[in-house]
This record gives structure tokens, sequence and C-alpha cells, in this order.
């Protein structure tokens, strides 16, 4: 002891007064600020959504048009990677050392401790070779997921794409998307993205700092089962649909085939088309500028988006309507001279032939314009009222055969064409004293008349039914319950009596089976099939070849509409085309003549088209007069040149 | 103390004082149960699995229990005269281990025995101790003067500088604690350690503050002193001293702290000021640990609940961050219970100081409180972020066997003191 003893106590007081304010920080930390308790929470608690497998998507004869197959995507924990063997690596995963600096430094900038993905969808041939080696490289690991994948590469456009959600879709959904889901984004793959999506499970994990599992939460009391997305049976024939593709290669248009008794769709190509298989995978971006780029634009769903004049086999349509308002009957007789004059005399609509005396029937089979000219001009000059008032009418009656709007198809995007109305003739013509000989074009399906391919096929159906369609949809069955959309079993009638179809019928039948009709070299031995061929001006090339039909003439089970681009005269291409499948289908043989088989297969109709005619949304009108260059042609010609160019057309 | 319990205790060689061992054992003992805790598996369970910290510690605890029975039986003077051979053994184990070391974390600061690696900066604090002590204690019968203040502080400073050369600062500044010695014993007057107090205070402000604000507020709070003081003359000079002398100090730090503490050691420090906002980086440590024990709340999860320190949230849960495990499998009851149990014992060994008839057994008791305080201030104080992580462990309680075997041979070598103060050193 000496004279310093009491400095004791002052050491001791400092031990004391540390020991406090330890102490305060204490009770700060753990009973006052309860952030901390939270964050422990977070920390510990991991909620791992289990992802379902998408549904898959049938044809009708339950054959698979889209599965899943499982990828793996490379993880990594960048604190966790030791020294290894960059090379091998690269080349086992199919990079280059650079890319894999790049891939590090972007995974260390996400977290050091997290794992981010190195890689996405390897293989499962790069997969195998990895996993033998994996244990080499720490800090790797492999999660498995599964992309879509085509087994016959068919039914691109039908089917859709899937791909990464984008913001828009996560704000969308309600926060329902997380970044680097997957989500429809077109064709069925998005009708129908709710039903094929499935459920996802959460899976609630206890994990450590470096995010490894150890082990469930709470024995998974409080886990959910991922459900997975429902199966889709499409209304689509699988086999029709590829010989319809073979069938399509080549040539810029659409093949559309429906069942006219439910409004399923047999068939759905838009041509020239890709392999859906390009849209998945670690390529899919560089694909995906490809194809957006390519001039023939494929990822453009013609049969639902491009809007053509019909041309001639609109003729149908004014044929039945003219029955129902009163204006011709079976009986009615035109004179035929080799043309239409209207206007007194002024204009001229010209004929391929001059027949003379022709009937209903017979104004089918020979695609009189004549005869249309006068039925046409009788329906809106001689109704009894004026002729914008008649025009309404007929407007009316036209739209109930779907045309002019949407038809209410399962696929996103579809257009409607478009069925002008009077007011905008008034409007053109700057008032309303204006006749049919303004706007007589419409009487065989030129002019300012727009549809898609997919109405001219149900106009077939209508035809085949008698009266009525079902809205054509892609699928007929969801999951396990062969449910139908209601709206998809509503009978939709077009407002012509039954009655008034035969003669139609009867002279879409002589346009095939008898000989001068315009289609008779497509006739199917044994089969009675009813259709009208078609050739739609075009302004900026060659013109379009269009042919539909139904099969048989008695209780029908397909009807047809093909549009080929730029391919001359309907009978020539789109006639066999349609005849061929017709005839797969009804039974899976055809009789077709070889020469004819062969000019379809062989032809190369892509690069007939004019430099100009980049026309997909089939804005090529006839207004002007055209050189038919096939001996059987419709020929045309209508006085609208002297008239101002049209709106929205160059 | 009580003159017939001599007896009982003579194996011992006189009144070795049970409660402390007590409550070394016990510390010991909690130590043991948390390190289990925080590398607990469920799957793996085994109390004496040698390859798990636990595992491991128990041996440590057994040997160290040994090596501490065994001090207690040895002669005292042994200590004594040893001394500078301990000093001079503990001086070459630290140039040793720059050379031949093995480099752990950044730090040069373990020799490689067998499986188990050795730590001489540990067993530096101890022969520094006994040195100081040695030193200090042959010039007790003279006035404290300036020239054993110098040679004391240089028997602190060259272990110091050594330590430094690791670099382990956080080893390094445990020996400043040692001041306390020289402050006890009269070398530094209280002023002095006044000033050390502020110095401390300023460097840590102004690391946070704009130094033109602490400037003012210094200024402030020195006006008011002069204001109310009723001795204002006195005070006038010596506070526009300080004052001045503060304000050097304050850019002087400044300095030193942008151009000659290590890069990890400012962003350290800087994450703990809260200058920058990083839980993933620098302030990972520190964050993960605040939340560990703030999760703990009142009573805490419970023994082998905690969910941070299991799963490996925490850095070094074993070591120097056990408290974590303390502090979220107890809660704030169990921590103030430990930190009780420290208190007790830093007061303890205080008073065992001042009950010493030699000056070589008081000062060398002071050296223990000193260190054992610096190291739970510090150790505590860094996992609830008061003070900056700099790695240095809790004693008794973190794993490892150097940092237990070295602290318990500190304060075993003093309760032989204690046991034998009647005999003559």
């Amino acid at each position: 002891m000496n004279n310093f003893f009491t400095r004791k106590y002052a050491i001791q007081g400092i031990f004391i007064a540390v020991a406090l304010i330890i102490v305060i920080r204490l009770f700060y930390l753990q009973l006052i600020d309860d952030s901390f308790a939270s964050s422990a929470d977070n920390n510990v608690l991991r909620k791992t959504i289990v992802y379902p497998a998408r549904g898959v998507i049938l044809d009708r004869n339950g054959e698979v048009l889209v599965q899943n197959e499982p990828v793996y995507d490379l993880l990594v924990t960048p604190i966790e990677v030791k020294e290894m063997d960059t090379l091998l690596f690269c080349r086992l995963i199919d990079i280059d050392p650079e890319g894999f600096k790049r891939r590090m430094e972007t995974a260390k900038k996400h977290s050091r401790y997290r794992a981010s993905i190195f890689e996405k969808q390897i293989s499962s041939v790069n997969y195998a070779q990895l996993q033998e080696h994996l244990y080499k490289f720490k800090g790797f690991y492999v999660q498995n997921r599964t992309v879509r994948t085509y087994p016959d590469s068919v039914a691109a456009q039908f089917l859709g794409y899937i791909q990464e959600v984008n913001q828009n879709d996560i704000d969308r959904s309600g926060k329902f998307y997380r970044p680097g889901d997957y989500i429809g984004a077109t064709g069925v793959e998005r009708a129908y993205e709710e039903l094929l999506r499935g459920q996802r499970g959460v899976k609630n994990q206890l994990v450590d700092a470096f995010n490894r599992p150890q082990g469930a939460y709470a024995d998974g009391r409080f886990d959910t089962l991922a459900v997975a997305g429902e199966s889709l049976v499409s209304s689509l024939d699988k086999q029709l649909q590829i010989f319809a593709e073979q069938l399509m290669k080549n040539k810029r248009g659409s093949v559309v085939a429906i069942e006219p008794a439910t409004g399923e769709i047999l068939a759905f190509v838009s041509s020239p088309g890709y392999d859906p298989n390009l849209m998945v995978g670690r390529k899919r971006g560089e694909n995906y500028a490809k194809l957006a780029q390519d001039p023939d634009m494929p990822m453009f769903i013609r049969p639902t988006q491009a809007q053509y004049p019909p041309g001639s086999i609109f003729k149908v349509v004014n044929a039945l309507t003219a029955q129902q308002a009163g204006m011709i009957d079976e009986q009615t007789i035109f004179n035929c001279p080799g043309g239409y004059s209207y206007g007194g005399g002024r204009g001229w609509m010209g004929c391929t032939h001059a027949d003379g005396p022709t009937g209903l029937i017979k104004s089918i089979q020979r695609s009189c314009n004549t005869f249309y000219g006068h039925t046409f001009a009788r329906m809106i000059d001689r109704r009894g009222m004026p002729a914008h008032e008649a025009y309404d009418l007929w407007r009316e009656a036209t739209m109930k055969f779907g045309l002019g709007q949407p038809l209410g198809i399962d696929l996103p995007g579809e257009k409607g064409g478009s069925v002008p109305t009077a007011e905008y003739y008034t409007k053109r013509y700057g008032n309303n004293r204006w006749t049919s000989s303004f706007n007589i074009s419409l009487s065989i399906g030129q002019g300012e008349i727009e549809i898609t391919p997919i109405q001219m096929a149900n106009i077939m159906a209508i035809v085949a039914n008698r009266g009525f369609y079902y809205r054509p949809h892609l699928i007929k069955a969801i999951g396990e319950q062969q449910i139908v959309k209601p709206e998809f079993t509503e009978k939709i009638y077009a407002g012509v009596e039954s009655k008034y179809y035969e003669p139609v019928i009867e002279g879409l039948s002589q346009v095939v089976n008898m000989p001068g009709g315009t289609a008779n070299s497509i006739k199917i031995n044994g089969i009675e099939m009813c259709g009208k061929t078609g050739t739609v001006q075009n302004p900026h090339g060659n013109n379009h070849a269009v042919f539909f039909a139904f099969a048989p003439r008695e209780n029908p089970k397909i009807a047809i509409a093909v549009f080929v681009e730029n391919a001359g005269y309907g009978g020539v291409v789109a006639g066999p085309i349609a005849s061929m499948i017709v005839e797969k289908y009804l039974r899976d043989t055809v009789t077709l003549p070889q020469y004819l088989q062969d000019r379809i297969f062989n032809t190369d109709y892509l690069n007939r088209r004019s430099p100009a005619s980049v026309n997909p949304t089939g804005d090529g009108t006839a207004d002007e007069t055209n050189t038919a260059e096939e001996e059987e042609e419709e020929i045309l010609f209508v006085h609208h040149s002297a008239l101002p160019p049209r709106y929205g057309y160059q | 103390m009580a003159i017939n319990n001599q007896h009982r205790h003579t194996l011992f060689g006189g009144n070795v004082d049970w409660v402390t061992v007590l409550v070394w054992l016990l510390l010991c003992l909690i130590g043991w149960f948390n390190i289990y805790a925080a590398v607990y598996d469920p799957e793996h369970a085994g109390l004496f699995n040698l390859t798990t910290n636990y595992g491991k510690q128990s041996i440590f605890i057994l040997s160290a229990a040994v090596i501490g029975l065994t001090i207690l039986v040895i002669d005292a003077k042994f200590f004594a005269s040893m001394a500078p051979v301990f000093y001079g053994i503990t001086l070459l184990l630290l140039i040793a281990v720059l050379i031949f070391g093995r480099n752990v974390g950044g730090n040069q600061a373990w020799i490689q025995i067998g499986s188990f690696r050795l730590q001489p900066s540990e067993f530096a604090k101890l022969s520094t101790c006994l040195l100081l002590a040695w030193y200090l204690s042959g010039q007790s019968n003279k006035t404290p003067n300036m020239r054993s203040l110098l040679t004391g502080a240089l028997i602190v400073l060259v272990p110091v500088v050594l330590v430094l050369l690791q670099p382990d600062t956080g080893s390094a500044l445990a020996f400043g604690s040692l001041i306390f010695i020289f402050y006890r014993e009269g070398y530094l007057s209280s002023n002095f350690m006044f000033m050390v107090g502020l110095a401390i205070l300023l460097f840590v402000l102004s690391l946070l503050f704009n130094e033109w604000w602490i400037i003012l507020g210094m200024a402030l709070i020195m006006g008011l002193v002069f204001y109310f003081s009723p001795r204002r003359q006195r005070l006038l000079v010596p506070l526009i001293s300080l004052f001045f002398i503060a304000s050097a100090y304050i850019f002087l730090v400044e300095f030193a702290y942008n151009n000659l503490l290590q890069p990890h050691h400012r962003s350290r420090i800087e994450v703990i000021l809260g200058q920058i906002d990083d839980p993933r980086g620098e302030g990972y440590n520190l964050n993960q640990s605040k939340i560990a024990i703030g999760s703990g709340q009142f009573w805490g999860k419970g023994y082998l609940q905690g969910t941070q320190t299991k799963y490996n949230f925490v850095p070094e849960q074993s070591t120097d961050f056990i408290f974590c495990t303390i502090g979220e499998e107890w809660g704030f009851a169990g921590s103030v219970l430990l930190i009780g149990i420290y208190l007790f014992l830093l007061l303890r060994i205080i008073n065992i100081a001042e009950r010493q008839r030699t000056a070589f057994a008081r000062i060398y008791a002071y050296g223990v409180a000193s260190i054992l305080f610096f190291h739970f201030a510090i150790n505590i104080g860094m996992t609830i972020g008061i003070v900056p992580v700099i790695g240095i462990p809790l004693p008794f309680i973190s794993y490892g066997g150097s940092s237990l075997w070295s602290f318990s041979v500190l304060l075993f070598i003093l309760l032989k003191f204690d046991a034998n103060r009647k005999g003559v050193v």
C-alpha cells in the first residue's frame, strides 16, 4: 500500500462506468430497437418459390405440340469460388474466358455472399458433361427448371412463345410475377397464360448467411405445393398442320381450316413461319432479332392479322345476302355480254367470258362479274330508299357473316378487317347522292373491303352449316375435364335462311366438280368438295391467290381458306393446296395429279414479288386495272381509277 | 483473511482465493456452452468430438485447469525471478513469428505446432506484465520519476512494436491498457489520465464530425466552465492552453487517420461511426452481430435456439464474436448477468491487488485487471457497435487455446501471489 491507494476507486469507477455504458447500449439494442428482431427473421427464413411445370399443349388427337424439357441454370456464389481450371470450365459450358470474367464480375456486383445466375439454360447435353467435373468448381452449383420444347417444330404462331416478364407485366399482374418469371407472349401461350402457368408453391427454408439451405422450417407445415399448369387440348390436327406447313413452304400466306360443326380450328398456318424452338434457350435473343428483321415477317400472324380484299370469293356472301333481301332468287337471270356496264355506260367491269344469260348457280361456277354487278346494283339502288340507306342494310347483312369485326378467336391480336360505312362514301364523294356505280367493286370483293384469312374460312363454315357458325377457336378442352369456354358453344346465325344456301352450294360444287368450273382441275374423286377461287388485285405486285372450300357437301367436316400472296390466279396455287389438305384430312391420302403437287412443292413464290410490294397488312386493292396472265382469269375493269385515291393507301 | 483457514489450503501454499477460481471456471463453462451453441448441428452432436471447436475447447479448458493448478503449487518466487527470462523468450517468439509464422486472416501471428496454433502475442501480454511489475517494484521505494516511467514505457513498447509488425493492431492496443498501472503507481497524474480520456473522446468525435464543429463545441463548454467556475482567474490560462492543444490534436488526428491507418481499419472505423453504410462489405460483421444480439430481446431465444449465430450469419462467432451467441440466446438478462460476472471479477482483482503486501504482486495484479478490462470492454463493445471492430478475444469465453491458456496463466499467477501474500517475495 502506498500514497496512491485511493486511485483504486478511480480505476474501479472507470470499470463500472464502462460496464454501465455496455448495459445501456444492450438495453437499447435488445429492448428498445426492435428492427433487429425482424431483420433476424428475414435473415433466416427464406421463402423459396417452387415453380410449377407449365401446362402442356396437345393436339386434338392427344399428340404433344408443346411440352417441357429440363434445362439447368448454373449459379455461382462468388465468395465460395476457389482457384480452378477456368479453361476447362469455359469449354464445358461453351463460353469464352472473356465471358467468364464478365459473368464473374456481374455476379460479384450482385452479391459476394448470395448465389446469382452465372449462365442460364444449359442444355442437358452440356449439363451431363459439366456434372462430372462440377466438384472441381467450388461455389458453382446447378438449379434445374424447365423450358418449352416443340417436338415437331410446328404451329409456331398458333402456339406462340413465352418470354421473361418485363416491368410492365409485373406491374399489370399486381406483383404476381417476379423478375425472371416467364409469361406467354403470343399465341395460345398468352391467351391461356392463367391456366398454363399453374400455381407456384412456397417452400419455407431455414438458410444460413450464405443462403445455404439448412432444412425445412417447422417441418414444412407452412409450405405449399406447386400445382402444375393445366394441360390444354387444342383443336389443331397435328398431322394436318405439318402437311399444311409443308405445302405453304416458300410462299407468303395463310391456311385456316375449321371444323364447321364446332368452330374448332384444324390447321392454322402463317407462312413463312419459324421454328418455335428458336424462341427457347440461350440463343433466343439472337434468333428473335433475326426473325423480327426478316422482310417476310415470320412473326406476323397472317391468318388473324393480315387483311386483304377477299376477291371473287366474296361473291358467295353477296349471293346469299341478295337472296335474303329478296333482290334475286334462284331463277334470276342476267345477261353477260362479257362485262357489266354502269354509270350510264361510262364504267365497265369486265368478265373473263361472255356467257350470255347467267343464273345464280352458273354465276358462281363461272365467277361472273356481270351477274354480281347487277345484283349489287339492285341491292343498293332498287330498294325503294336512298342508296346510302340501302348500303347500310347491305353492310349490316355482310357483317353478320363475321366480317368487319374480330371474330373473337382465343388468340391475341386478332384484326377485324373492314367493311366501309356509308358515311365513308358520303364523305369521299362529298354528298350522299352516290349510287352503286360509285363502289361497284364491292360486288366482287374488291375495293375498300378487307377481311382476314380466318374470316374467309369462317364464311365457308357458315355456308357448310347452311347459316350459322361457332366462333373459331384454338382450344377445345382444358385440363382433364373437357371444358369448352361457353362463348365457343354459342351458335351464331349469319342472318340468311338456310334455303338460300342450296343454289349457292350447288354453284360452289360446280366450281370444283363440273367441267368449266374455275377449279375443276383440283376436284377430288369421291368427295364432293364445294369451293370458290379468287384473285385479289394487287397494285404493288403480283395478284394474291385465294381459294376457299368446304367438304364434303353433305355433312361437311372441313371448311378451309387458302391465301397465297403474290401467287397469281387463285385456281393455280391456292386451289391445289386446299384440295390436298381437304383430301388429306378426310381420307389421309392425296390423289391430286402429281404435276400439280410438284408445282406446289417446288415453286418459290417468296421471290416473285416486286420490291415495292412489302404489304403485310394486305392493303393491296384493285382500284386499278391489271393485266391478267392466266387464260381462265377473271379480269376486272373497274373505273375507280377516275376517283380520288382512297385514304390510307399511297 | 482468517488465519484458521490456512491449513485447509496448504496444498497450494496458502490462501487460494477460491471465489476467483470459481468465477474463472464459470466463465470457461459459459464460453464452452456458447461455443457449442455457435457451431451446434443437431445431426453431428458429440461433446468431445475433436474435429469441432467445442471438442477442442473442452481440451483447452481441461489443460488450462491443469496448468492453473500447477501454477498454484509452483513457488511464487519463480515467477518473480523468471520475469526477465519470460520476457526475453516472448520477444524471441514475436520475432520468430514474423519470420516463420503462419498467416491467418492477414496477420502473421501464429506459430503452427502440430494441429494447434500458438499465438505469441497472447503470451506477450503476460510476460510484459510480469517484467513491468518486476521493474517498477524495484523502483517503488523511490518517488515516481521520469526515468523509471520511460524505462517502464519502453518495456511495454518493444512488444507493441513487434506485434504491430504482424500487423495485429488489436493486440497492440491491448498493451495500452497497462496505462492503469502507471496511474496507480503515481507515474501519471489524474490530469494526465483526464487528458488521455479526452484524447480518446476527441479522436472518435473528430472522425465523426467536422473538426470545426468540435472546436466550436469545445469552446462553448470551456466558456461555460469558465463562467460558472468560482475561481475563474486560476482557470483562464489552463483552459486556453487546453483549447489550443486540443484543437491542434484534432487536426493531427485527421492527418494521422488519413495517412497512417490501414485502409481496412479506416473503413471499419467509418462503418462503426455510421459514415458509410455498407451492410454487405465492411459493415457485414457488425450489422449481423447487431442483428443477432438485438433479436435476443429480453429473455433471449433460448439455448441452442439462436438462428443468427447457428447459421453462420455472424462471422467468427466462436472466437471474437462469441458475445453474439450469448446476446441472441440468453437475451438482455443473460448478457447483463455475464457483464455482472465480469465486473465482479475485475473489481475483485483490484481488491486482491490492494491487499498484496509487495509492490510486485500489486502492480502485476493491476496489470491483470487492465488487460482483462481492455479485452472485456473492447470485445463486447465491438459486437454491439460502440467501438471499431478489432479482432481481440473475450477472455475465458472465446474459442481458442492460446488465448484461454494465456489469460488463465495470467490469472492463476495472480492467485498464486495472492495465496502466498503472507510469504516473502
